[in-house]
């Protein structure tokens, strides 16, 4: 059926929004900051899946030129989310020593306890 | 496939669990899941990059940060029902806009016609690189990488210069600048 | 008898394969998947491993901090060295076509050193990194 067809090629795409959202839904509603960077590094996994899962074709193979083989899945995604996978790997780095000097100065990393630290100054 | 609904299983336990030993190590079980479904659609180099970054570095960066900030619990919080709300107008959204997008694996995709072909046929005869990725990333792309190893240069100087040597003085009490090291 | 004598044991062994397999990966990253960053991050995992078994001042014996720091720009100025060697001779900023004397082994050429620094700052970056958090202290 046309509902049934549907679900099986989007498929991939689908379960990357799920992925994007629960990312976002972590960061936004979730107080402790070492969760939020776990919710942002899932966010970015979730897209990198959304940019290869074009580039895959059915019956091709990985771009590496090979004898005997003439399909093969399309190179500039895998280009991009390499460049992608280790800035965000960077940014995560960062986000972590940041996350550390902000425990030393204030005793906690819970977003709402430091808010009404800074509000009653 | 079978993957990709394990790794939205492990993303609910994710959102879920307050321990976050927990978290930490279920994020490293993701990224492996991860690199195995990249596997499954062909890109070895990510999948390599993937499970070696995410999976290796990253889950060692983590629980080094919890072993600095001493706390292992997140505490309840009050019920986020505007946050979840945006979540789902967000996500409906995104599916109502995929489904108009070409079906997954079919070869004459609009992205498969213009510029792959060129480098696929030009890699041997111009690098005599067989792989098409290293080629492309370090010979006709190079421009890329450079910005990317400087972005590597500048986050290692910058953890450098939040955490390099020990605390200054502990119990600040009040909230200022704690001892620049 | 120590408690962790098993851990001790099996890492000294895994160790230089360890290694090895990082080097294996970042010179055949030609021929196979592999490249740059995925070398410059497992020979950085070696070290880490050894700090994690062994301790932090023992692998900083082996790798001193002043050593990793001389590590991250160096590999930045292998790469962009090597498009100013590529300029100096006559063709564009970061063209290898320039380097040797025909068009293929030069761009073999250009493409071998571009990897190296990346390794080399990749490498330095991730273990720098990790002294810096383990070294905080408490």
């Amino acid at each position: 059926m046309d509902l049934l067809q549907d679900v099986i090629q989007h498929y991939n795409q689908w379960i990357t929004i799920f992925l994007m959202v629960s990312g976002l839904y972590i960061v936004v509603a979730r107080g402790n900051m070492i969760k939020k960077l776990i919710g942002l590094s899932l966010f970015q996994t979730s897209v990198y899946l959304l940019y290869i899962s074009p580039g895959k074709i059915l019956g091709g193979t990985a771009p590496i030129i090979g004898e005997g083989f003439s399909v093969y899945s399309n190179v500039l995604p895998h280009v991009l989310i390499l460049t992608a996978i280790v800035v965000g790997v960077a940014t995560l780095a960062l986000g972590l020593a940041l996350v550390v000097r902000i425990n030393e100065a204030f005793g906690t990393i819970e977003e709402d306890e430091i808010f009404e630290m800074i509000s009653e100054e | 496939m079978v993957l990709l609904t394990l790794l939205a299983v492990i993303t609910i336990g994710v959102v879920r669990l307050r321990n976050l030993f927990a978290v930490v190590i279920l994020g490293g079980a993701y990224s492996f899941l991860m690199a195995s479904v990249m596997i499954v659609l062909d890109a070895v180099d990510v999948a390599m990059t993937e499970a070696s970054v995410g999976a290796g570095i990253s889950t060692v960066l983590m629980l080094g940060t919890l072993y600095l900030t001493k706390t292992e619990e997140v505490r309840p919080v009050h019920t986020p029902v505007l946050p979840l709300f945006v979540a789902i107008i967000t996500g409906a959204v995104l599916v109502y806009g995929t489904l108009d997008l070409p079906p997954f694996g079919i070869a004459d995709a609009p992205i498969h016609a213009h510029v792959a072909p060129y480098y696929f046929q030009n890699s041997i005869p111009e690098t005599g690189v067989p792989n098409v990725v290293t080629s492309v990333l370090a010979s006709y792309r190079g421009y890329d990488t450079l910005g990317e190893t400087s972005v590597i240069f500048c986050a290692g100087i910058a953890v450098l210069m939040l955490l390099k040597g020990r605390r200054a003085r502990k119990g600040a009490g009040k909230p200022g600048k704690g001892g620049k090291a | 008898m120590r408690f962790d004598l098993i851990s001790r044991i099996g890492a000294k062994l895994f160790l230089p394969f360890i290694l090895l397999f990082g080097l294996y990966v970042q010179f055949h990253g030609d021929f196979g998947p592999g490249g740059g960053f995925q070398a410059g991050v497992i020979a950085a995992a070696m070290i880490i491993l050894y700090a994690i078994i062994f301790g932090l001042p023992a692998a900083q014996r082996v790798v001193p901090p002043l050593v990793v720091e001389i590590m991250i720009p160096l590999g930045v100025m292998i790469y962009a060295g090597t498009g100013i060697a590529a300029l100096l001779k006559g063709g564009n900023y970061l063209n290898y076509s320039t380097l040797g004397h025909d068009q293929v082994h030069a761009q073999e050429l250009g493409i071998l050193l571009v990897e190296l620094g990346v390794l080399i700052t990749v490498a330095g970056t991730m273990i720098a990194i990790f002294y810096a958090f383990a070294g905080r202290g408490r």
